[in-house]
């Protein structure tokens, strides 16, 4: 066991130049052990550049590396993992089809030609018992809610022996119950003297569990700073350089006609066990029902029940009082639904298309004469939403996959906000953008809500849920536990919901 | 010394450079083969001089190339045109002879027939014949989610034994019991085009399909469907498009331009339906495709280059005793540089610093 408390590592001078852009700016940090360093700043501060450099994934072009007093030179990750450094992702490097313990074994130094998976599964029960980190070594990892699948990424860096362990942005895909999960199994493996590196822009977060904090702004560092000794108010100062708003002003809206209805719906997961059981509830023109609960109870399934990407094992579905039990995304492309996919990479842009082609994803059938495309009337509709949206692009024939996370999200939702939905399923729009971004996603699902579109709002932020709802539905292993008005909700009410307990179903009449 | 190298991401390469990229890849592959040529005793410099002379220098060499680039340009663009959705059909040879063998049913049967009845059939029903090949894959991907680029790999074994099944049994011609079916009715041969050369009907049909290819890649909002389900077929269907339905058209008209390919080789060259109809077509439309980059230009500009060096390489041959299947390892050669060469434009490798 290291000495509390001394430094492992020294970055000194760090300087990394992308094309357009310095990521890293002359850099100075040290880590210690026994301490939870976070890391805070916007999107595109240079964090996670930062740390891939310490990870050996990109190569600083000046400064130096000192990892437990020696100077080093890190040509790739595997240099980085045998000094002991890990590093967990925002987006996680594990293999789907294969199952937890293969992932965990895969490429790990003790493993020789022939393997034993059931002393490396013995090897993982100790880690999660000893961490609290609950999750089934058999179970495949396509199986897995985004949260098992991080605590897999953990287990498998503390397998390989990581005492200097990143954790890139860990909390953006976890709900509230689970950050407390998380921050227990950290403050545990700093007591027994790793060094924790925190990425966030979570200003609550990065003062609960760190000790220092170092704020990054445009590649530069702001400062570091104790917890002890600082505030919100300064660190937000310090990372964005003006006052955040952190309340938005909500209208009344007149609640009117019923506009997503589900009756006693189930549906299984991908592993055909029961994900949604007898879920029922409606979502009124002009109200955002937001839904809150933790990763992997059932909020994918619903989603992706909703959008037509998954059948229905019970129940019945209306939209605008049009029976849409087994519809597909085409068919509800009719009815004016609009989607807003977790999975922004994945699911809601075409990465390899131009802004333009992924901007008339939707329409692009009205923008035809015959069988050709009518390409004049596709760049204006692309100009008009780039200015409106404020979509940052080098113009509007870029691949879509340079552009940044929080314009990928501003694309997503110029193309789905254009097409005025009067019903829109928003799943975590939020997850992972900067506080502008974010921001102004929120400000824009209020405007969708005061134009009357119905909004279902699928998040694990309990502060967006809170602060946008209009009623608060909170979803535990499949069922809905209750629903209640945002302004008669208590966040001690939300979190037994979260963790289980049951309300008395208020009265649910608009 | 430490040799240790890392490949890194380099900035987006600029149009330039993605278009000499094939151009650079053709170059690098006629200067590693110039080995070979050394190898056979002849100079390069004298040995590719033939090839090119050979091919555009006469009237007669370059009349050649335009007979060959016929098939290729169809097999090009029937894979090009796959390839923009990444339904993998690897099948363009077999859909060729599929294509081939409905024509000679019609070719054969309907002697007598006048041939502006019996050529528009000729082509309809190939087209026909190679979509039927091409939609089979299709469905068993779509539907039960099997490999195509290994359904249609094997469908190429299956259809070339069918052929020869049929050519030496119930097809077999009955005048030279050869293993080659009757002659077509003479109606059905494709009139030539420029007289004293074999430049046939096949030439300008397969121009037009390139043309159609181009509309399709340029304008056209299914082609517009066929690069969103080919770059993210996932996020495709959530948008609305219909993915099944696009993967099964594409293949129909992948499938059915590369049995043209058989059509125009029966009609326009050998009268006969032949084992060897196709000289690896389908599998030269895989390199043609990509080396024109899956696009309408740069395909049809590739098809004339392989068509030059396959025609050329008779010419060499010829005059300098290099062995003509030089010609297929240039063909080889070139893709693998244009694959080597593609990956240098996204990355490039630096010596790392210690």
């Amino acid at each position: 066991m290291m000495e509390s408390g001394g430094v492992v590592v020294e970055l000194k001078g760090i300087v990394k130049r992308f094309p357009g852009v310095v990521a890293n700016d002359h850099v100075d940090i040290d880590l210690r052990s026994g301490e939870i360093h976070a890391l805070l700043g916007e999107n595109g501060a240079g964090k996670t550049t930062l740390m891939n450099i310490l990870y050996g994934l990109y190569r600083a072009d000046e400064g130096t590396i000192t990892v437990k007093g020696r100077q080093v030179t890190l040509g790739s990750p595997k240099d980085a993992i045998d000094l002991g450094i890990g590093m967990i992702h925002q987006h996680f490097t594990l293999i789907p089809p294969m199952t937890v313990t293969e992932n965990i074994m895969l490429g790990s130094k003790s493993e020789g030609f022939l393997t034993d998976p059931k002393r490396v599964e013995e090897a993982i029960s100790i880690l999660c018992d000893r961490y609290g980190l609950r999750v089934d070594p058999k179970a495949r990892i396509w199986q897995l809610s985004v949260g098992e699948q991080q605590r897999v990424e953990i287990i498998k860096a503390l397998y390989r022996g990581a005492n200097i362990l990143i954790l890139d942005e860990p909390t953006a895909v976890l709900t509230p119950q689970e950050t407390d999960q998380l921050f227990t199994t950290l403050r545990q493996m700093k007591k027994e003297g790793r060094a924790l590196v925190f990425i966030s822009h979570k200003l609550d977060e990065v003062l609960a569990i760190s000790d220092r904090i170092t704020v990054l702004r445009k590649g530069r560092v702001i400062s570091t700073v104790n917890a002890a000794q600082t505030s919100k108010i300064e660190l937000a100062k310090m990372m964005v350089e003006r006052d955040v708003v952190f309340r938005l002003s909500k209208a009344k809206v007149q609640k009117a006609a019923e506009a997503l209805k589900l009756e006693s719906v189930s549906a299984l997961d991908d592993r055909g066990l029961q994900a949604l059981k007898n879920v029922s509830f409606s979502v009124y023109e002009g109200e955002i029902l937001g839904l809150a609960g933790v990763a992997g109870n059932g909020q994918r399934e619903l989603a992706q029940l909703l959008t037509g990407i998954r059948k229905r094992a019970a129940g019945r579905i209306f939209i605008r009082g049009r029976e849409t039990t087994d519809y597909t995304p085409a068919d509800l492309l009719d009815l004016d639904v609009s989607y807003i996919p977790e999975d922004r990479i994945e699911s809601g842009a075409i990465l390899d298309l131009s802004v333009t082609d992924n901007l008339i994803l939707k329409i692009y059938p009205a923008l035809s004469k015959g069988l050709l495309l009518d390409r004049s009337a596709a760049a204006e509709h692309a100009d008009r939403l780039i200015k409106e949206f404020d979509v940052v692009t080098p113009s509007r024939d870029s691949l879509a996959k340079t552009l940044s996370g929080g314009n990928i999200q501003r694309l997503i939702l110029a193309r789905e906000l254009s097409l005025r939905p009067r019903v829109i399923v928003a799943s975590q729009p939020t997850r992972g953008l900067d506080v502008g971004a974010t921001e102004y996603i929120r400000r824009k699902l209020l405007a969708e809500r005061e134009r009357g579109s119905a909004i279902l709002l699928i998040s694990e932020d309990l502060d967006e849920i809170m602060s946008l709802s209009d009623r608060i539905a909170v979803l535990y292993e499949g069922r809905i536990m209750g629903i209640v008005p945002a302004e008669k909700a208590k966040i001690e009410e939300i979190g037994l919901m979260m963790a289980g307990t049951s309300m008395k179903p208020d009265k649910e009449a608009g | 010394m430490d040799l240790r190298f890392r490949v890194e991401k380099r900035p987006p390469a600029p149009m330039w450079l993605k278009v000499t990229a094939p151009v650079i890849s053709v170059v690098a592959a006629l200067a590693i083969c110039s080995a070979l040529i050394l190898q056979a005793g002849v100079n390069p410099l004298y040995g590719y001089y033939h090839l090119f002379v050979g091919a555009l220098g006469s009237t007669l060499g370059l009349s050649e190339t335009f007979v060959r680039f016929s098939p290729l340009l169809f097999t090009g663009v029937a894979v090009a045109l796959a390839f923009t959705a990444k339904f993998w059909n690897i099948g363009a040879e077999g859909q060729l002879y599929a294509g081939g063998l409905a024509a000679t049913f019609f070719g054969v049967s309907f002697i007598g027939a006048p041939s502006a009845l019996i050529i528009p059939l000729m082509f309809v029903s190939g087209f026909l014949g190679g979509a039927l090949w091409a939609v089979i894959p299709a469905l068993l991907k779509t539907k039960l989610k099997v490999d195509e680029v290994v359904t249609t790999l094997m469908g190429n074994w299956i259809m070339w034994y069918f052929t020869s099944y049929l050519l030496t049994g119930p097809w077999k011609n009955p005048v030279t019991v050869w293993p080659e079916s009757a002659a077509i009715a003479p109606t059905a041969e494709f009139p030539i085009l420029v007289p004293g050369t074999r430049i046939h009907l096949g030439i300008p049909v397969a121009l037009f399909c390139a043309f159609i290819y181009f509309l399709i890649h340029a304008r056209s909002s299914w082609g517009y469907e066929l690069k969103a389900i080919g770059a993210n077929p996932k996020a495709s269907n959530l948008m609305g498009i219909n993915v099944t339905r696009g993967l099964v058209t594409v293949a129909i008209l992948s499938g059915g331009i590369a049995g043209l390919a058989g059509v125009s080789e029966l009609g326009g060259i050998h009268h006969h339906m032949k084992t060897d109809l196709s000289f690896g077509f389908g599998y030269t439309g895989i390199v043609i495709a990509m080396l024109g980059g899956l696009h309408p230009i740069g395909v049809t500009a590739a098809a004339f280059f392989m068509s030059v060096i396959s025609t050329g390489s008779q010419v060499m041959y010829r005059v300098t005793g290099v062995p003509y299947p030089i010609s297929e390892i240039i063909q080889g050669m070139t893709l693998a540089c244009l694959l080597l060469g593609v990956f240098f434009t996204e990355y490039r490798i630096r010596r790392k610093k210690e």
